[in-house]
């Protein structure tokens, strides 16, 4: 069975992200970008198939500008077995996303999509779910564990109050929550090998697929900052502020 | 213009975000339809009927809809899409297993998690963990909406007599099916509609002194809720995670204790009306959004905390 996963570029998650002066988005200039973190546990869990003989390859897949490459480099270091980018500088949407992924899975034809529940800078949680109505697949999304057996795979959902055990039907998508594992971190050697792995260069138009906005961004703005309080010196005045100013207990 | 607003609810009755759902909703103007969607549900659809402002109630009673399984659930909004101009379910676990599926089905994008509305077709929602709020223009002639339940007001919830209408068509793909779940069974209220909430991270140290904050907790008729270092650490189970990827909370009073602040866990309660922190790290990031902070050792201050109240 072959599995496909995917990787997005954005923003390292422990950089301090500044709103542009004009308010248009983000300043992304200059910043250090790495693998969304939810890609990278889907990574791992695809590698992990691998290694216990459940997957017979691993492919990766990320869309987005050309030093994309960087991020599926370090998938491929990872262990997935060769790569695809599908190069565009226009903004992807997820609909857009899933529409290009969609084709390469009817390419490929992998038992399993593992995915990332979201990207860190758009916070959509979409392009999993998205996938898997597009190709009719089912999905089991947020998950937090997973057993493949070779007609389904059954998957802990992380969901609000609990737990939920599913069995979906594979071909599946499953898109993956923080709990699933710890991503490993490549070697030296693995990354010097990564570096000879195949890794295919493709655009939105070679899948048919052409690129709709959905949304037009009109505006992105630092929240309202909260200013700090006071500090207080002990419990007693603590219980007092509270009574009393704040009049919330 | 019409809405389709997919509730959520226990069986029983409708959860609060349905009624957050039914403010953003009447913010966007047009009639609103509530769709309750389950296995043995019907008796939500009466509670359903009595919201102010609702048209009807759509009830969609099967077996094929148990736990909401989305393949099924999606398959069935899209049935119904044709006639609304916008589909709207709280930003729930559910309604973000499914609502995506809805979208896709029908050709067109999510705008996810909603925390205003500005117009009928353009709204905010936070990106980047809350660091930068955008304003977003829907371009789709049906607009496919998950809404964030404490951004919102809930609705009243007497007073309004919609109809109600059964729904006879069942869709079911057959492509998954509920193997077990595991609910959290409390008597404490629940984190996203909590008045009080306590909350613990890593400097908790272990799962027995999370207990303390139980203890305080029950005194004040608090929620517990923790950050992701005290849940990945196995104090607490996962569903008390609030932060970028657990839960988003704005109760009255938060009270973190022995938690730093890390900008993700900030992202889920930095719109709490008021904020107290415990710690006896006087830099920690949580202190910078904290209305009132007390610099200790958390296994004094908390005891003395709880005997003062």
């Amino acid at each position: 069975m072959k599995v496909l996963v995917t990787v997005k570029r954005v923003i390292d998650y422990n950089v301090k992200v500044r709103v542009k002066s004009d308010n248009t988005d983000v300043d992304l200039k200059n910043v250090k970008m790495a693998v969304n973190p939810f890609c990278e546990i889907a990574v791992e869990q695809a590698v992990r198939l691998k290694e216990a003989g459940k997957a017979s390859e691993v492919i990766v897949v990320s869309m987005g500008p050309q030093n994309a490459q960087e991020q599926l480099r370090t998938a491929l270091a990872m262990g997935a077995d060769r790569a695809i980018l599908v190069q565009s500088d226009d903004v992807l949407e997820s609909l857009s996303v899933a529409k290009i992924l969609a084709k390469i899975v009817e390419e490929e034809q992998p038992g399993l999509v593992i995915m990332g529940k979201q990207s860190i800078d758009t916070d959509n949680n979409q392009t999993g779910q998205m996938l898997a109505a597009l190709t009719g697949m089912s999905q089991g999304t947020f998950i937090s564990g997973l057993e493949v057996s070779d007609t389904e795979a059954q998957v802990v959902r992380e969901i609000d109050g609990g737990l939920q055990t599913l069995a979906v039907k594979l071909p599946a998508v499953l898109t993956v929550d923080l709990r699933l594992n710890e991503p490993r971190y490549a070697s030296l050697p693995n990354i010097m090998k990564a570096k000879k792995k195949p890794l295919e260069t493709k655009s939105p138009a070679d899948y048919g697929v052409e690129i709709k906005a959905n949304t037009r961004l009109l505006k992105v703005e630092p929240p309202a900052e909260r200013q700090a309080g006071i500090k207080v010196a002990n419990v007693a005045e603590l219980v007092e502020k509270l009574k009393n100013e704040a009049k919330v207990i | 213009m019409a809405i389709l607003l997919i509730a959520e609810h226990d069986n029983a009755a409708l959860k609060s975000a349905t009624l957050s759902t039914v403010t953003a909703a009447t913010q966007i103007g047009g009639d609103i339809d509530l769709l309750i969607v389950g296995s043995g549900c019907t008796a939500v659809a009466d509670s359903a009927a009595k919201v102010p402002g609702v048209r009807k109630v759509l009830v969609a009673d099967n077996a094929a809809y148990d736990h909401e399984i989305a393949e099924n659930v999606a398959d069935l909004i899209k049935g119904l899409a044709s006639d609304y101009s916008h589909i709207l379910s709280p930003a729930t676990t559910n309604g973000k297993n499914f609502m995506p599926r809805v979208a896709a089905l029908l050709d067109v994008g999510q705008i996810s998690e909603i925390m205003s509305v500005e117009s009928a077709d353009t709204f905010k929602r936070p990106i980047y963990a809350g660091n930068a709020i955008a304003t977003v223009q829907s371009l789709d002639a049906i607009k496919v909406i998950t809404v964030r339940g404490t951004s919102f007001d809930p609705a009243a919830a007497e007073g309004g007599s919609a109809s109600i209408e059964t729904l006879s068509q069942v869709s079911d793909t057959g492509l998954s099916r509920l193997v077990s779940e595991e609910l959290a069974k409390s008597d404490r209220p629940e984190l996203t509609t909590a008045k009080v909430i306590v909350a613990g991270g890593r400097g908790m140290g272990d799962k027995a002194h999370f207990e303390m904050l139980d203890t305080l907790a029950d005194k004040l008729g608090a929620a517990v809720g923790a950050t992701r270092a005290a849940v990945d650490a196995g104090f607490v189970p996962n569903d008390y995670q609030i932060g970028q990827t657990g839960k988003v909370v704005a109760p009255e009073l938060y009270i973190g204790v022995g938690l730093s602040g890390a900008i993700q866990h900030l992202a889920g309660m930095k719109d709490s009306k008021v904020i107290v922190a415990i710690n006896k790290d006087e830099d920690a990031p949580i202190f910078q959004v904290a209305d009132y902070g007390l610099v200790a050792d958390l296994f004094e201050a908390v005891p003395e905390l709880e005997k003062a109240l």
